[in-house]
């Protein structure tokens, strides 16, 4: 590897990226994110590898991460000379051969890819590539585009414009996608006034949470004084079930690396760091590796593009607390402290890492960057909604069918989220809320579901946006039993500095704990609304300042909830073990004896055709007979 | 300089000055916890709030911590500030219910213990306000003591838990902590604190106990004076 220091060396990269992206030859990925490892995406690539060998074909086997939809890793995807790129869904081992079969054949027949792609979209260049020409191959005709599965439909790419497309080991390929082309245009053709403009103009919001306007906040930290200052990337992300920025350290991690580049050519930035967790061992892994390559190319180090600029981006590693997410927190772990938030009423644009201006942008935010620079602030900011510019990505999970990762365009309704995207509610359930925000985030009740998905209207309704957690809700969910397990976690992740924090989160927990429990007490939910009051204006950090958000949401739209638990010992949804009673309807029970036979207590009786009794002295209220009863005649109240 | 209104009334400053110390410069009273003059403030406790309006933005935020400046409006007793010191309180009661100063203080805010809140037992009177820690580190300077675990299970004391090495058995951590939940007996040349025993240094001159002998010896480390100095107590120098 040499040294890229003009357009011509750049665009050199970017042929021989664009030969391994779509080789003459056959080309098989597979999706190797943590997502795709986890359901044996590992397994299916050493099979795929022993077949290969075994038959002698000439193909190349590569790793990609993922798209999004994890409910159908793992996933393989082959692309032909002249046909489209075809993707196989929920692959397993024994599946193999038979998808080697028609790699070698060159057709498809018997086992069906899930979905094609007819094109592939180089979003940085503004150009789409086809994967073939001429007419569409006979055999692939029946299979659905990308653009028709329900999943993907509504989805705009832009930050994980390259997750589950390229090789994540491949610098030359993320070159091909346009990669680098921002940093030399912004470097050799920009002043960093300029490119702050340009941030500004875009809208660009922070997607780690607080939505503040990026651009300003890069103009802060220029005008701030200091000749060293640091460029920081927040890929803490210890919200439970979130993972879109672990997806884009693993499956791009150059557009994280561009972006800060030019982020710190703009701010005047010497140093950068990446914060992740330990926990993310193959986000470390693939960051560190693109650093290397980065270097390797000249983009990090001294004199850049021939542009005078040096610069150069490190990895910090964090024991994965929630609390070094937040900015104070994360600059002192990374000073090799204890990593507990300090007070901002001076703000770290101007005091941060080492008392010096320091500029944190969560993962996501920075990975939109290099599209802004290519494509303009304008294109961006057409896309999503008043003051909301451009894609949010979410994690989508819970009660819901599509589980996965999406990047929808800001301003999408909710329920185009969860009916379309999510494919709705599995076992004809009904939706009832989704949570948002991360565990201090809020719930938005069915009643809202029309709503705006942007940082605002989120914020108005008494949640927010969050990093991007995406929680669904159906009717056998409790709110109560939900806020309690926000609150169990915030209670676990408090750093402990504080007293409203650490003593009133416990305390809220300990209530809690006792409404679920069938202990509530009048006055419970009174004291735990003045309680709240006095955590979001009294605590330290924003951990504990949003603590109480998720009691106070529920509360908002499922006040009734609360009340049933508190005064009339009930738990409505029926989840609450101690306030709920399993007994059997005799209406309903044919005497079939099932229930009887699984009760792990033995404390069902009754005779064949005869209505079953539960003794409720024994019952420990598993749910097992209301589970296994094929007539529904077990009741819950 | 910078003018700005506390309370209704007309107030100057040295910009940059902390909102607390003028506050009470000018005769306002704030409870605070952990807020000493001797080290450098955490923000611990959070008894300290107040309102402050800059612009259009009001907000809480605690004044042993927040730079004036110019044409800020603080309020110190607005019932939202009230609330929290309350809450602040209550907490911390139930927490600690020894501890006799916090006790005293609700009493002259006026405030009565949260019959809600479950007492603890197992938490002595420490209200983690890290004086102590921050006295060890920066004013003895052997950071004998520290801070550990997360949340509601933090504790102070030695590393691990464990007998302090590095502790000199000064005391300034027991003298420091308001609510003398640090134990330290003295008997006979013998000196207890954090489960260590110190042998005492008697006056050359007068006989009486007046330092652990390891004290001095970090003393005379740190500040170049022979041992042999340092041998008189201070009365008799
Ligand atoms: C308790 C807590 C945890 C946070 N965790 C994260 C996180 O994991 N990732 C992140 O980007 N921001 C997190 N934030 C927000 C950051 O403090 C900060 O606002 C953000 O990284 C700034 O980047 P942005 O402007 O690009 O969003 C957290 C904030 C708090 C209070
Ligand atoms: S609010 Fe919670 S997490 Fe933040 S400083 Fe206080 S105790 Fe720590
Ligand atoms: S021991 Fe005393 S000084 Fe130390 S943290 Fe606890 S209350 Fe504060
Ligand atoms: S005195 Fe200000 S926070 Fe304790």
């Amino acid at each position: 590897m040499s040294t890229i220091k003009t357009l011509e060396d750049l665009n050199k990269a970017a042929k021989r990226g664009l030969e391994s992206i779509i080789p003459s030859k056959t080309k098989i990925m597979v999706g190797m994110s943590t997502s795709g490892l986890a359901s044996g995406a590992q397994e299916v690539y050493d099979a795929l590898a022993a077949e290969i060998k075994k038959r002698k074909l000439d193909v190349v086997l590569c790793k990609t991460s993922a798209m999004g939809m994890d409910c159908i890793e793992p996933l393989v995807e082959v692309i032909q000379p002249n046909r489209p790129r075809l993707a196989y869904s929920r692959m397993t081992a024994k599946k193999v051969p038979e998808v080697i079969n028609q790699v070698a054949k060159g057709v498809v027949d018997g086992f069906k890819p899930t979905y094609r792609m007819d094109e592939e979209d180089y979003l940085c260049l503004n150009e789409k590539k086809p994967y073939f020409k001429g007419p569409l191959p006979n055999d692939v005709k029946d299979i659905p585009t990308i653009s028709n599965v329900d999943f993907y439909k509504k989805q705009v790419k832009i930050a994980t414009r390259n997750c589950g497309m390229i090789n994540f080991e491949s610098i030359d390929e993320y070159v091909a996608k346009g990669g680098y082309f921002s940093l030399y245009k912004a470097l050799t053709q920009m002043k960093p006034e300029q490119i702050i403009d340009e941030i500004i103009a875009s809208g660009l919001r922070g997607r780690g949470g607080g939505g503040f306007p990026a651009g300003v906040k890069w103009q802060t930290c220029r005008r701030a004084h200091g000749d060293i200052k640091y460029v920081l990337c927040n890929g803490d992300e210890g919200d439970p079930g979130a993972y879109m920025d672990r997806s884009v350290m693993e499956g791009d991690p150059h557009s994280i690396i561009e972006g800060m580049i030019i982020g710190a050519f703009a701010i005047g930035a010497t140093d950068g760091f990446i914060y992740v967790r330990n926990e993310y061992p193959l986000a470390v892994a693939n960051l560190q590796r693109a650093l290397d390559q980065a270097r390797a190319y000249g983009f990090l180090g001294n004199n850049i593009f021939n542009s005078g600029f040096n610069f150069d981006i490190k990895i910090g590693k964090g024991a994965g607390a929630f609390v070094c997410g937040e900015s104070t927190a994360l600059m002192t772990s990374l000073e090799g402290k204890a990593g507990e938030p300090r007070a901002k009423y001076i703000h770290t644009v101007e005091y941060g890492l080492w008392n010096r201006p320091s500029n944190l942008n969560n993962v996501e935010t920075w990975a939109n960057v290099p599209a802004i620079i290519s494509r303009g602030a304008k294109w961006f900011s057409s896309i999503g909604c008043k003051n909301n510019s451009g894609t949010k990505v979410f994690s989508l999970v819970g009660k819901v069918n599509n589980i996965g990762l999406v990047e929808v365009p800001m301003g999408i309704p909710l329920k185009d989220i969860i009916y379309e995207i999510g494919g709705g509610i599995p076992g004809g359930k009904k939706f009832k809320a989704v949570q948002t925000g991360g565990p201090s985030g809020g719930c938005i009740p069915k009643s809202l579901e029309d709503i705006s998905v942007d940082f605002d209207a989120l914020w108005e309704a008494g949640s927010m946006m969050g990093s991007g957690g995406m929680i669904v809700m159906d009717e056998t969910t409790c709110m109560v039993d939900i806020a309690r397990y926000f609150i169990d976690f915030l209670e676990f992740e408090s750093c402990g500095k504080c007293v409203p924090c650490r003593e009133g989160v416990m305390r809220m927990n300990e209530i809690l704990h006792d409404i679920c429990g069938g202990k509530g007490r009048p006055g419970d939910i009174e004291l735990l609304e003045s309680m709240s009051k006095g955590i979001v204006d009294g605590a330290l950090c924003a951990l504990g300042s949003t603590a109480p958000n998720p009691v106070l949401s529920t509360l908002k739209y499922f006040r009734d909830e609360y009340t049933a638990h508190v005064r009339d010992k009930k738990c409505p949804a029926g989840v609450c073990k101690a306030l709920i009673r399993f007994s059997v309807s005799d209406e309903k029970c044919t005497g079939c004896g099932v229930c009887l036979k699984k009760c792990p207590t033995e404390c069902i009786s009754g005779e064949k055709k005869k209505t079953h009794v539960i003794d409720q002295t024994e019952c420990i209220k598993c749910g097992v007979c209301k589970e296994s009863c094929k007539f529904d005649a077990i009741i819950v109240e | 300089m910078v003018s700005f209104v506390i309370d209704g009334k007309n107030v100057q400053a040295e910009g940059g000055a902390m909102l607390l110390n003028v506050a009470r410069q000018n005769g306002i009273v704030i409870p605070t916890l952990c807020a000493h003059d001797t080290v450098a403030r955490s923000g611990a406790c959070r008894l300290c709030v107040v309102e402050v309006t800059k612009g259009k933005r009001t907000r809480i935020v605690t004044s042993c911590l927040y730079p004036v400046d110019e044409g800020i409006v603080v309020s110190t007793k607005t019932e939202r500030v009230m609330n929290v010191r309350s809450l602040v309180m209550q907490l911390l009661m139930a927490r600690c219910p020894e501890s006799q100063l916090l006790k005293d203080m609700a009493k002259e805010m006026g405030i009565e213990p949260q019959p809600s809140f479950r007492v603890e037992t197992d938490k002595g009177k420490c209200i983690l306000c890290r004086l102590c820690v921050k006295t060890c580190e920066d004013v003895v300077g052997v950071s004998a003591i520290g801070l550990s675990r997360r949340g509601k299970d933090k504790i102070v004391g030695p590393p691990f838990m464990e007998d302090s090495v590095t502790c000199v058995g000064c005391g300034a951590c027991a003298y420091v902590c308001p609510t003398d939940h640090i134990v330290m007996e003295s008997t006979d040349g013998r000196r207890k604190i954090w489960g260590r025993a110190f042998r005492m240094k008697a006056c050359d001159t007068c006989g009486r106990y007046f330092a652990p002998v390891d004290q001095l010896k970090w003393i005379s480390k740190k500040t170049g004076t022979p041992l042999s100095e340092l041998s008189v107590c201070l009365s008799c120098k």
